[in-house]
C-alpha cells in the first residue's frame, strides 16, 4: 500500500473485487438453472432450452409444456426458497451472533413440520383452501405460531441471545415430540406422507407457489438493507454496538420475525431444507468477509447455489426417480463445506 | 465547551446497589477524569450508566440537557462509549468495524465525510496498518485499539473510555493517553476513563474520581484524591505516595491488608 492512497480508495478495490466475485455467482447460477432445466427424462438439449425460453413457437406444445410447467417453476422454486432460506441464516448468524444458527435454530422448521402433520394426519381443510395449498397454509400457520411465541416470550423477559436460544431451544424439542406424537397416532398413509414431507422436495414447485416465495424475499430483501450497518456494526460484539447507540434488542426482534417469515413461506411449500440456511452463509463469509452489504446478498447467491446444484443431482442421481431435495442438500452441502473449510485453514486465513 | 454534571445518582447492579450518592460538582471541558477504585467497586456500571447501556437514578446533565432525555442519536453524537471487553474477534476487517460504527447509528452523514473520519481516526491512532486485517488475525491489544477508533471515529465530546488501556504494551498506553487528551483538549470534551493502573492515571489524568465501599471516597486533582490513607480504605493496601521528579504523585503499593477491619 503506497502512502499516496487513501484508505477509502484501497476500501473501494476490495468492494470492486467483491462486486466483480458477486457478479460471477450470480451468471453461474443462472448457467446452473439453465443447466437444471435442460435435465430431465424428456431429452431436451440445452440450446432447445434457451431458445424455447425466448420462443415458445420453436417447441411442440407438449416440450412447452414441460419446460413451462414442470422444468421451469422446479428450477426457479430451487432459486427462490435457496436465497431465502440463506438470507435467513446469514441474518439469524448475526443477531444471534454464532456461526451455527441457522433458520432451523429457533424451531421455525419444527413448527412448520407440527403444521404439516396436523394438516395431513387430521385432513382438515381451513377456509375451504385448495387442497394443494392446505399443507403449506398449515405449515406457516404453525411456524408464524411458533415465532410469534419466542418474540412475545423475548420481549417480555429481555431479548438476550441467550434468552432467544433457550426459548429456541426448548420449543425445538416440544414439537419435536409433537410431532412424534402424531406420528404415533397417524395411519401408515399419512405417516408416509409426513416423512416425505420432512425430506423436503421441490417437486410440488408451480409457478404460483414461486411467486409467492420470490414476493416475500423481495418483499424482505429491501429491510434487510436498510439494516447493513446496523448489523455489520453487531459483528464487532454487541457491547460495542449498544456502546454506539444500536439498540440491539430491537434489531434481534424485528430481524428475527422477518428470518422466520421467510423461512416460513420458503419451507411452506417444500418440507424442511435445513443445511442451505447453515452453509450459505459460511461460505459467502468466506468468499465477501461480513460487510453485510456483500455478506447478505452472498450468503442469498450460496443458497440459491446449493440449493439449485441439489436439485440437478436430485435428478440425475438415479435417472428417473427425484430424491428428495433435503437429502440431496445434505449430502452435496457437507462435503462442499468441509472442503472449503480445509482449504481456508490450509492457507492460514 | 462541555459541562458534565451528576446529580444524586444511584447505580443498582440487579438487586443490589452498587454506588450511591454520587454528586460531582460540575466538570469542564477540556477535563481528563481518572476513575479509580477496587475490583467490583462498580466503575463499569458507572460506565455503562453515563453512556445511557445502565440503568440508574438521578440526573446527568450534558451541556445543560439531562441525558436520560436525549434520542439514540443525539446520544451516539456526543457520547462515545469504550466498553470493557475487545472488539469480537470475527472475519470483519479494522476499516469495515469503524465504517460501520460510525454509519449504524449516523444516517445523517454522507459516505464522503464517514471516510474522512475513519481515514482520520486511523492516522491519528497510528494503526493504517492494520485497516484490511480481520480482527480474528489481530492481537488483543490492537483490537483494543480498534474499539478505540470505533469510538474516537465519532467525535464524541464526552468519551467514557472503561479501560482502554488494559491490553496494550507501553508504548501503547502512551499512545492512547496523548491521542485522548489531545482529543479532548481540542474539542474542549471531557473524559471519564476507569483504569487499573493507578501511577498511569495519576500522571495523565487532571482529576482523580475514586470510589471506594458504595460510594465516592474522593474527588479532585490526582495530589489530592490519592493520598496514604485513601489507598488504604479503597484498595486495602498499605503504601507510599511519593513525588517524581516532574512535581507528579506516584504510587508504590508495599504489603496488602487484611479486608476485616
Amino acid at each position: 500500500m503506497s502512502a499516496k492512497t487513501t484508505l477509502a480508495a484501497d476500501y473501494r478495490r476490495l468492494m470492486l473485487h467483491r462486486m466483480i466475485w458477486l457478479g460471477l455467482m450470480f451468471c453461474v447460477l443462472v448457467f446452473i438453472v439453465m443447466l437444471n432445466v435442460s435435465i430431465g427424462p424428456a431429452k431436451l438439449s440445452f440450446g432447445q432450452i434457451v431458445t424455447g425460453v425466448f420462443n415458445s413457437s420453436s417447441l411442440t406444445d407438449n416440450e412447452n409444456l414441460i419446460l413451462w410447467q414442470l422444468r421451469l417453476p422446479y428450477a426457479l422454486m430451487a432459486v427462490c426458497v435457496g436465497a431465502c432460506l440463506g438470507l435467513a441464516g446469514a441474518e439469524m448468524q448475526t443477531v444471534l451472533n454464532n456461526p451455527l444458527a441457522s433458520p432451523t435454530t429457533l424451531g421455525v422448521m419444527h413448527a412448520a413440520t407440527f403444521g404439516a402433520s396436523l394438516a395431513i394426519v387430521f385432513k382438515f381443510i381451513p377456509f375451504g383452501l385448495p387442497e394443494n395449498y392446505v399443507v403449506p397454509f398449515c405449515a406457516f400457520t404453525g411456524a408464524i405460531g411458533a415465532v410469534l411465541f419466542i418474540q412475545y416470550f423475548s420481549k417480555r423477559f429481555g431479548a438476550t441471545v441467550d434468552t432467544v436460544i433457550l426459548v429456541g431451544i426448548a420449543m425445538f424439542f416440544a414439537l419435536e415430540a409433537m410431532i412424534s406424537l402424531i406420528q404415533f397416532v397417524a395411519d401408515s398413509d399419512s405417516l408416509q406422507q409426513m416423512v416425505f414431507w420432512t425430506m423436503g422436495s421441490l417437486a410440488r414447485a408451480t409457478w404460483e407457489k414461486v411467486g409467492i416465495v420470490f414476493l416475500v424475499f423481495a418483499i424482505c430483501l429491501p429491510f434487510s438493507i436498510r439494516q447493513v450497518w446496523k448489523m455489520t456494526a453487531l459483528r464487532g460484539g454487541e457491547e460495542y454496538a449498544k456502546s454506539f447507540g444500536v439498540s440491539v434488542e430491537r434489531l434481534r426482534l424485528i430481524v428475527l420475525f422477518r428470518v422466520s417469515v421467510m423461512t416460513a413461506v420458503a419451507v411452506a411449500f417444500t418440507g424442511v431444507i435445513g443445511f442451505v440456511g447453515l452453509v450459505g452463509p459460511h461460505i459467502s463469509r468466506l468468499a465477501f468477509g461480513e460487510d453485510h452489504r456483500f455478506y447478505l446478498p452472498g450468503a442469498a447467491l450460496a443458497g440459491a447455489f446449493i440449493l439449485a446444484g441439489a436439485s440437478i443431482l436430485s435428478k440425475t442421481i438415479v435417472p428417473g426417480i427425484l430424491i428428495p431435495d433435503g437429502i440431496v442438500t445434505a449430502l452435496i452441502g457437507i462435503p462442499l463445506f468441509l472442503g472449503l473449510l480445509i482449504n481456508q485453514k490450509r492457507r492460514g486465513k | 465547551m462541555s459541562v458534565l454534571h451528576i446529580q444524586d445518582m444511584t447505580l443498582s447492579y440487579g438487586a443490589k446497589t452498587v454506588l450511591s450518592d454520587i454528586d460531582l460538582p460540575e466538570i469542564q471541558g477540556g477535563t481528563m477524569v481518572g476513575v479509580l477504585g477496587p475490583n467490583g467497586v462498580g466503575k463499569s456500571t458507572f460506565m455503562r450508566a453515563l453512556a445511557g447501556v445502565g440503568d440508574y437514578s438521578g440526573r446527568v446533565f450534558l451541556d445543560g440537557e439531562n441525558v436520560e432525555e436525549m434520542t439514540y442519536l443525539q446520544r451516539s453524537g456526543l457520547i462515545g462509549y469504550l466498553p470493557q471487553t475487545l472488539p469480537q474477534g470475527t472475519s470483519l476487517v479494522a476499516y469495515e468495524a469503524v465504517l460501520s460504527a460510525c454509519r449504524a447509528v449516523r444516517p445523517d452523514l454522507s459516505a464522503s465525510v464517514v471516510e474522512d473520519m475513519v481515514e482520520e481516526v486511523f492516522d491519528v491512532l497510528g494503526i493504517r496498518h492494520l485497516a484490511f486485517h480481520a480482527l480474528s488475525k489481530l492481537s488483543g491489544g490492537q483490537r483494543q485499539m480498534v474499539g478505540l477508533a470505533q469510538v474516537i471515529v465519532r467525535k464524541p465530546s464526552l468519551l467514557l473510555l472503561d479501560e482502554p488501556t488494559s491490553a496494550l504494551d507501553l508504548r501503547w498506553q502512551l499512545g492512547v493517553f496523548d491521542v485522548v487528551k489531545s482529543l479532548v483538549k481540542q474539542r474542549n470534551g471531557i473524559c471519564l476513563m476507569p483504569i487499573h493502573d493507578i501511577n498511569l492515571a495519576l500522571r495523565h489524568c487532571d482529576q482523580i474520581l475514586l470510589f471506594s465501599r458504595g460510594g465516592i471516597l474522593a474527588y479532585g486533582p490526582p495530589e489530592a484524591a490519592m493520598t496514604e490513607e485513601n489507598l488504604r480504605i479503597a484498595y486495602r493496601v498499605e503504601g507510599r505516595v511519593e513525588t517524581c521528579s516532574q512535581g507528579k504523585p506516584y504510587v508504590i503499593a508495599e504489603t496488602a491488608l487484611p479486608f476485616s477491619e
